[in-house]
């Protein structure tokens, strides 16, 4: 079966995007295919490659860029909301004028069709948020 | 449908909203992250889950991290993440009460 999952809640604030990748990994075990996993509102904070937690603490943002490079899923940041918070990749660096981008490997910047997408393109959508 | 709730009773009244709106939908209640305090033992939501008229789950790593092992009500079933996938695949929708 087609996954596609939607995190709301950035890291390290709410358990949301634990129980996310959890969901995930459990999904993957079980021989699903998580297709996309949408990161909105607060969410985008999931995509930041500069995020850098103690080290015995885990790695929300490598767990995310890690599980989809092993299973091939597009994970994706709401444009709008990753504008509103700082996030950028090269190109929108560059088209905002701004010296530098941080988003994380496996990441990419789009918009709200991609989760509209995912929800017609999935046998289930499951949302994981505040 | 299977409906998702991950927050407290005591926080918001999402809990409420589904045993209300959803009771005859043929769906099942899925307790995760602070939703699981909905099903302590001789709690305050003890006698409406067990009136829900529609099964209820628990996510058992979520009741476990909170202490909630041995203090949970009868005739709530326990799953892990995997048992998580099982409800979500074995449910035409999904609806996260967030």
């Amino acid at each position: 079966m087609k996954f596609a999952i939607m995190v709301s809640e950035g890291p390290y604030t709410h358990q949301a995007t634990d129980s996310a990748y959890q969901f995930a990994k459990a999904a993957i075990a079980k021989g699903h295919e998580v297709t996309r996993v949408f990161f909105y509102h607060d969410g985008v904070n999931n995509g930041t490659r500069l995020t850098v937690p103690p080290q015995d603490d885990r790695h929300i943002v490598n767990r995310w860029s890690e599980i989809a490079a092993q299973h091939n899923i597009d994970l994706v940041i709401c444009i709008a909301a990753a504008q509103r918070r700082g996030l950028l990749d090269e190109n929108e660096a560059k088209r905002q004028g701004k010296d530098a981008d941080n988003i994380a490997p496996g990441f990419r910047i789009s918009g709200l069709g991609q989760l509209v997408e995912a929800g017609i393109q999935s046998d289930r959508l499951v949302v994981f948020g505040d | 449908m299977l409906h998702i709730v991950n927050k407290s009773p005591f926080d918001t009244g999402s809990l409420a909203s589904v045993l209300r709106v959803a009771k005859k939908d043929g769906g099942a209640v899925l307790l995760i992250e602070d939703g699981v305090y909905a099903a302590v033992k001789n709690g305050a939501t003890e006698a409406s889950l067990k009136s829900a008229g529609m099964p209820v789950y628990v996510l058992q790593p979520d009741a476990d991290a909170r202490g909630l092992q041995s203090r949970l009500m009868d005739g709530v079933n326990m799953v892990d993440y995997g048992g998580f996938v099982d409800l979500v695949a074995g449910h035409d929708n999904v609806q996260s009460w967030l």
